[in-house]
């Protein structure tokens, strides 16, 4: 049975979550093979994750030479271990650097690349891919017909599952190219965190819009009540109200959680692309004519500021 | 590829997509309709045209930059190229080529990439070639960095702040854990976000100027790529089937009314076991 490579996804050796994802979908393909790329003091940490979901080799890789310069070092890493790996696919974590990657990659080793995949699974033990296109109006099936599939899977397609691997740690040392080190990170500031769950990772999303009027104060709590994420729409994102990190649509995150409340959000079409695949959609907004109710399992036409303080206290009483 | 000396010579490149509040659809060999549908010039490229421009404002001499349009398409594709001369660029080149239809983005990278030395060995260098962050229509946001392994120039990518001094330039990119700020010297291929400024709409002078401006049609022998590399034959990938999204069943909405949707939204919520 082939290898099938995951990159893995992490911060400072601290492995997330759709790396778990990542290793689950290798094993319907072949034999999960983890790649870490980072200090070689976080690399044992590192295997002893992965393993449990099933890697059954981990191939270390030092990043004392790489991780000064953006996503080329990381691609010439991938083509080596492939060279010498023969593998049956590789998967990607689908955020910003892991497409970049990905798409040198497929350059490097003449190989088709499928981006933003929500589902892969084994025909004929070859990957079939399901990705939602054209803001969510379609799902496609696509499959790679040229050398090693490359594929960029997004968060919460497949449910981790935990699966003894052997993690048998590999030190893979890569030859970076002069020219691989030619875009420099001149500084890095790591994002505070909110203490709440990862945007794209998170099982509901509330998220709010234009209606905040820029206090997302009630947003916050009754997202909190509920242990969800908070997003924002991208009105609310360039009156400066909330990060771009925070935004749900066509140029910020597309999430699918369990549960999207959308707070004070008309449901532009923008908007629409980053959300619609959502299991279950409500909406908060005072105009009943508003597109996103065309959405919704459940809306409320109303006040967010008077039903969301509201329906928080009524959520946090049932929790006791 | 070498950078121009003495001047500046920019290409940005933008592609013509189905206009994303028209409905988009699939042909019956799972292309893109590119044809019935209406297009226009992809929104997230008119923030790399305005980067582009703004290059060339700042510049000492903004007359010694030239921008050049660039675009692989079909004929309406041309279309994205006048806006882009509308807004300001200098020039547009098209590249126009029934075998390009249904190309992957392996094979388009290609297609720009020697459009792009082409350019380059005519007017004596090519410094920045300028993105938009994705497509509003595959959305894949892989060709910026496939031109750059193709071109073999560093890859400064996904700038929502563009600063340069001379030829050497740096942008903030946000990522997913992280803020950076990232460095690289030109040539280089440059790609930008919608944070990176809003994009100017063209005036009723660059309106009329537009139609003085050159527009070169190339085709694929006139880049020296061989027509069996791409197109929808030559595609790395393929579509199996596609489905439309079943329309979602209508919900349950009630109006508010003395905290009657409060009550009612967290007996919905409970009922769905989400408390």
């Amino acid at each position: 049975m082939s290898e099938i490579l995951v990159l893995v996804d992490h911060v400072d050796g601290a492995v997330r979550k759709p790396t778990y994802e990542l290793l689950t979908i290798a094993k319907r393909l072949g034999e999960p093979a983890a790649v870490f790329i980072g200090a070689t003091d976080k690399a044992d940490a590192a295997a002893d994750a992965v393993k449990k979901y099933g890697a059954e080799k981990v191939y270390v890789v030092d990043d004392t030479e790489i991780k000064g310069y953006l996503v080329a070092p990381k691609a010439e890493v991938l083509q080596q271990i492939a060279a010498q790996a023969s593998p049956g696919a590789i998967l990607i974590s689908s955020n910003a650097e892991g497409k970049e990657i990905a798409g040198r990659l497929a350059i490097k080793l003449e190989s088709g690349l499928i981006t933003d995949a929500v589902d892969v699974q084994a025909e004929g033990g070859a990957p079939v891919t399901t990705q939602s296109v054209f803001a969510g109006n379609y799902t496609v099936q696509a499959k790679v017909t040229k050398g090693t599939p490359i594929i960029t899977v997004k968060p919460n397609a497949a449910a981790p599952e935990e699966s003894a691997g052997a993690g048998a740690v590999e030190k893979f040392s890569a030859t970076i190219s002069d020219a691989a080190k030619k875009a420099q990170i001149v500084a890095s500031q790591p994002r505070e965190s909110s203490g709440r769950p990862e945007l794209t990772e998170a099982a509901i999303v509330v998220s709010g819009g234009r209606g905040t009027g820029g206090n997302f104060e009630p947003v916050e709590a009754f997202a909190d009540s509920l242990g969800a994420a908070v997003g924002a729409s991208r009105a609310a994102v360039d009156s400066g109200w909330k990060p771009h990190a925070f935004q749900v649509g066509q140029t910020g995150k597309t999430v699918s959680p369990q549960l999207y409340v959308a707070a004070g959000i008309s449901g532009a079409i923008q908007h629409r692309a980053g959300m619609q695949t959502s299991k279950t959609i409500v909406a908060i907004n005072k105009d009943e004519e508003a597109p996103i109710f065309e959405l919704v399992d459940f809306g409320v036409v109303g006040d967010l500021h008077t039903v969301l303080p509201t329906a928080t206290a009524e959520v946090t009483k049932r929790k006791g | 590829m070498e950078a121009k000396t003495g001047s500046m010579n920019i290409v940005v490149c933008v592609k013509y997509v189905p206009d994303a509040t028209a409905e988009q659809k699939f042909e019956s060999d799972n292309t893109v309709d590119r044809v019935a549908v209406p297009g226009l010039l992809s929104e997230l490229d008119e923030y790399a045209v305005e980067q582009s421009l703004q290059l060339k404002e700042k510049n000492a001499d903004p007359e010694s930059v030239t921008v050049t349009a660039l675009t692989v398409g079909p004929e309406q594709a041309a279309d994205a190229i006048r806006k882009a001369l509308q807004m300001g660029a200098d020039k547009g080149v098209h590249v126009v080529d029934d075998a390009v239809a249904g190309s992957d983005a392996p094979a388009t990278s290609k297609v720009l990439a020697a459009a792009i030395e082409k350019i380059s060995g005519n007017e004596g260098g090519v410094d920045v070639v300028v993105c938009g962050m994705a497509s509003t229509d595959g959305a894949m946001s892989v060709v910026p960095a496939m031109l750059a392994e193709r071109l073999d120039l560093p890859q400064v990518t996904l700038g929502s702040v563009v600063e340069s001094q001379g030829n050497e330039f740096r942008i903030k990119r946000d990522g997913d854990t992280a803020t950076e700020i990232i460095g690289a010297t030109a040539p280089l291929v440059l790609s930008v976000t919608d944070q990176s400024g809003e994009a100017r709409y063209p005036s009723f002078k660059g309106i009329m100027a537009a139609k003085k401006k050159p527009l070169e049609s190339l085709a694929l022998a006139d880049l020296g790529v061989d027509a069996g590399e791409v197109g929808l034959t030559a595609a790395w990938t393929a579509v199996e089937a596609t489905q439309a999204r079943p329309p979602r069943t209508a919900g349950e909405i009630v109006t508010d009314e003395d905290g009657s949707g409060a009550t009612a939204l967290v007996g919905f919520l409970a009922s769905k076991k989400f408390i």
